[in-house]
């Protein structure tokens, strides 16, 4: 069973060197590839700015609209809650009539109509001189009354005055006038400067224009127009202050029976007044409104009253001594039909726009300061006429006095009111708000026959009225409340009556 | 804010109304019609008699507050609406 097995010999090839040879079988690894990149970068510095600024009621409002978006809470809650009532109460004020008629006297005004100064200057009131013009400084503690005559139309070469009392001064003398003036004719015309309390503009009957100046002691001449080819040559009857443009400035408007109106620019350094501009007034060139008026050849118109609009700069009222009543512009460009007399401007003619002439002369005629188309002329016919600037016949004729009327003004602050110096002595006050057309209040004190020639409303004081009359004597009245008082609808009853359409 | 807007337009649409001011308690203007001026003085002047209208009631009866004022004068009306935050001035002239 068992047998010899010859068994094949086994080789082992040595593996020392391979061994050896593999171990040094080469790895190798890699990282993966670092990515690198270059980057720049640069600031640039640029600004734009800008401003500007507004007025401050724009930035204001600005202001409250940002503030409405941001931090109002509540407003509207506020408004929607308090609406209603608010429109209640002003619906229901609206269409109330309780306060009509309703007053408080505050203060203690006298009832009645009082005189309180009668000022006289002796040594004219001796020659019997008239006070032909008086006028409140712009402080209104100024009463600046002019001499003169106005019966005898003679050429007179008599000495004149102008006087001026101070109201507030302590120890007013009633017959010592605080600055006498010594004028070599009779004065006929004075105006007192609307800004500056020193400075008085007059016109003399010889036709000359003269400033003074009342803080000068020596000299109070400021300026003149003299004897010069440009001036009038008849009595001056009305200067006026003219406001310019530029704020401040005031030209001397004069206005003469030789008929022609005439603006003066001040040259205090030269002491001159230096023309400007003139305007003459002949018939042939007025513009007719009604056909009872009949030209009558190249005569001129002479100019008694003169009146400022206080609302058109452009605008001049003339009253003139045939009756005629014009509405006349200071821009007028038409040449008038006069010869010239070697004046250093050029004669225009400023009418363009005639009313209803009157019967006699017109001495006064003044603008509302309450409407703009509203004024009030009146003459030696006895009658004032209140007329519309629009229509050619007067809204209301009133009958003043028997006798001539002198001047005409309305209140400075009752718009229904207006003032008339007659020539029986009297004042008569209208008050437009009454139904009949009769004086609410007439003043009168003194003898009978002396003429009131002038009277001047006082705009800072208005209880007080200063009248001139011919017995040279100046009374200072205070008027009683009711006649200084604005009531509460008297606006919307003056703009009924401007309103209204005359026959 | 339209609606704001558009109650003021109401008020001041009635008759006779002259200017509409609001303020905040502290008297400064927020609102207003009228020019700078006279806004900040009446706002302040008015906040001033607003609150002596309102001390005047709550010292006589502290259950009582005020609640509207009105002030008449020669030329015009002023009318308050007081409120904790704001209150409300209407000028009106009530014979225009």
């Amino acid at each position: 069973m068992f047998s010899d097995e010859a068994l094949g010999p086994v080789n082992i090839q040595s593996l020392w060197r391979k061994s050896q040879q593999s171990a040094q079988e080469s790895k190798s690894c890699q990282t993966r590839a670092v990515h690198s990149a270059e980057a720049e970068v640069q600031s640039v510095y640029t600004a734009i700015s800008g401003t500007q600024t507004e007025t401050q009621d724009q930035t204001e409002q600005l202001f409250h609209q940002n503030c409405d978006e941001t931090e109002l809470p509540g407003l509207r809650d506020f408004l929607l809650r308090v609406e209603d009532m608010v429109i209640r109460e002003l619906v229901g004020n609206a269409s109330s009539h309780a306060f009509d008629g309703f007053q408080v006297n505050w203060e203690d005004y006298s009832l009645q109509v009082s005189r309180l100064h009668c000022l006289e200057h002796p040594s004219a009131q001796e020659k019997g001189l008239h006070v032909t013009s008086v006028s409140w400084s712009c402080t209104g503690a100024v009463i600046a009354c002019a001499y003169g005559r106005i019966d005898n139309g003679d050429w007179s070469t008599e000495r004149s005055y102008v006087c001026t009392w101070n109201l507030d001064r302590r120890g007013l003398r009633s017959k010592q006038a605080d600055l006498v003036i010594d004028v070599p004719t009779a004065v006929t015309a004075l105006s007192c400067h609307p800004d500056q309390p020193a400075l008085i503009a007059g016109g003399l009957y010889n036709g000359e224009v003269v400033v003074w100046d009342t803080s000068r002691t020596q000299d109070p001449i400021l300026a003149q127009t003299g004897m010069s080819a440009d001036s009038h040559r008849e009595p001056v009857y009305q200067v006026a202050w003219v406001p310019q443009e530029k704020k401040g400035e005031f030209w001397v408007l004069s206005a003469s029976s030789g008929g022609r109106v005439l603006l003066w620019i001040l040259d205090s350094d030269q002491g001159k007044l230096v023309l400007n501009a003139a305007y003459a007034l002949v018939r042939q060139q007025v513009p007719h409104s009604s056909s009872s008026f009949k030209a009558r050849g190249n005569s001129k118109v002479g100019v008694t009253s003169l009146a400022l609009s206080p609302w058109d700069p452009d605008t001049f009222l003339v009253g003139s001594e045939g009756g005629l009543l014009l509405r006349c512009s200071f821009s007028s460009q038409t040449p008038a039909a006069v010869a010239s007399e070697g004046q250093s401007v050029t004669l225009r003619a400023p009418a363009v726009f005639s009313f209803r002439p009157r019967s006699g002369p017109i001495h006064s005629v003044h603008y509302s300061p309450f409407h703009r188309n509203l004024f009030v002329s009146a003459g030696t016919d006895g009658l004032a006429h209140l007329h519309s600037l629009l229509q050619p016949n007067p809204l209301l004729s009133l009958r003043v006095s028997e006798s001539y009327v002198f001047q005409v003004q309305w209140s400075p602050t009752r718009p229904l009111v207006f003032a008339a110096a007659t020539g029986q002595g009297e004042v008569q006050i209208f008050d437009l708000g009454c139904r009949s057309l009769r004086p609410v209040a007439t003043i009168e004190q003194g003898a009978a026959g002396e003429a009131a020639t002038c009277l001047a409303f006082n705009q800072q004081n208005p209880h007080l009225l200063a009248v001139g009359k011919t017995d040279g004597t100046i009374s200072i009245w205070q008027l009683s409340a009711d006649l200084t008082e604005q009531s509460p609808r008297e606006s919307s009853q003056l703009e009924q009556i401007a309103n209204q359409v005359a026959e | 804010m339209a609606e704001v807007e558009e109650t003021l337009k109401r008020i001041q649409s009635q008759k006779g109304v002259q200017g509409i001011i609001i303020a905040n308690s502290e008297g400064i203007p927020i609102k207003t019609t009228l020019d700078n001026s006279s806004t900040v003085q009446y706002a302040a002047l008015i906040h001033q008699l607003v609150m002596k209208a309102r001390s005047t009631i709550r010292d006589m009866d502290p259950q009582n507050d005020l609640t509207f004022l009105r002030v008449r004068s020669k030329k015009n009306e002023i009318m308050i609406a007081p409120d904790k935050d704001y209150f409300l001035i209407v000028i009106q002239n009530p014979s225009d």
